[in-house]
């Protein structure tokens, strides 16, 4: 835990977690190092994992074909580990734009971007996103077109949700390095789509 | 003997899909307690199974502690937005898609 030398009771939530923890290593349920491994692990998981497969996506047409198909195999071919949940890879097209929510609670695609945005999570988000997504979409600075489709996914149980957004023109001849590095956390949550700097 | 003792297992961990991509189906309107994913705003609504995601194991059970099991087909349900929210602005071709398993689907 970060220590700033400034001390203050622990809030309810810290509380609880420390508790829990406390009770597990007890029990010899886990140990106090899987616990610092997982939180090491997870520190580790950014939006860049992410960024790495829509880049080969785009470079690559015959591994784009297989991640629209399963999501899980293609990133298991880049050495991506997703777990038991199952990656549904939804593409964006001048015809339809995706974008991603969880409403029931903040279920993400944490093995490719890493810890959700607090927006994420907010009840505002969550809930507008289904019902009013264009609204919450122009919010983000994203206007969608009338004639261009939008599809919310709400990410309810296994599937995890991954938008592969459009390749924007003007990046012929780019590297995936340099690809990678338009791909921004929203644009793979369909809140913004790639720009050029 | 021995498949014959495997067969009655493996029929019981896992519930058969009885829809596929393309049926329509109908979101059970009920409001049990637990650990329901579910959505509320969902309940009741119809809509087009989109895929089948395959079978995992039951939240509401798992929630209690319990196996899970038999495991629930899950599918990804795709409903139009305007006749999910009357006052709907937009294309009328957007859609929702929701999973849902199929003990809530019928």
């Amino acid at each position: 835990m970060k220590d700033s030398g400034n001390y203050q009771p622990y809030s309810y939530f810290q509380l609880m977690e420390v508790s829990l923890r406390e009770l597990l290593v007890e029990k010899g349920v886990v140990t106090e190092a899987q616990v610092a491994d997982e939180v090491e692990k997870m520190r580790h998981r950014t939006p860049a994992i992410g960024a790495r497969v829509v880049a080969r996506a785009w470079m690559d047409d015959a591994f784009r074909m297989k991640l629209l198909e399963s999501g899980s195999r293609a990133c298991e071919d880049l050495g991506i580990e997703v777990g038991a949940l199952k990656l549904v890879v939804v593409e964006n097209t001048p015809a339809e734009h995706n974008v991603v929510v969880c409403t029931l609670c903040s279920c993400y695609p944490r093995m490719l971007l890493g810890i959700p945005p607090e927006w994420y999570k907010s009840r505002n988000y969550r809930s507008r996103a289904v019902r009013e997504p264009r609204s919450v979409l122009a919010e983000f600075g994203l206007r969608i077109d009338d004639k261009t489709k939008v599809r919310v996914h709400d990410s309810t149980a296994d599937m995890r949700y991954l938008v592969l957004p459009m390749r924007p023109s003007g990046t012929e001849g780019w590297n995936e390095e340099r690809l990678a590095a338009i791909v921004t956390r929203d644009c793979m949550i369909g809140v913004a789509v790639p720009k050029l700097n | 003997m021995n498949s014959g003792a495997r067969w009655p297992r493996s029929k019981r961990s896992v519930v058969e899909p009885r829809f596929k991509p393309g049926d329509r189906v109908k979101v059970r309107k009920a409001y049990p307690l637990g650990h329901i994913r579910t959505p509320f705003y969902i309940r009741g609504q119809s809509g087009v199974i989109e895929r089948i995601c395959g079978s995992f194991g039951n939240p509401e059970e798992l929630a209690q502690q319990r196996s899970g099991e038999p495991k629930q087909p899950l599918y990804r349900v795709r409903f139009v937005q305007k006749e999910v929210w009357p006052a709907y602005q937009g294309n009328p071709g957007d859609v929702l898609e929701v999973e849902i398993f199929q003990h809530w689907l019928e």
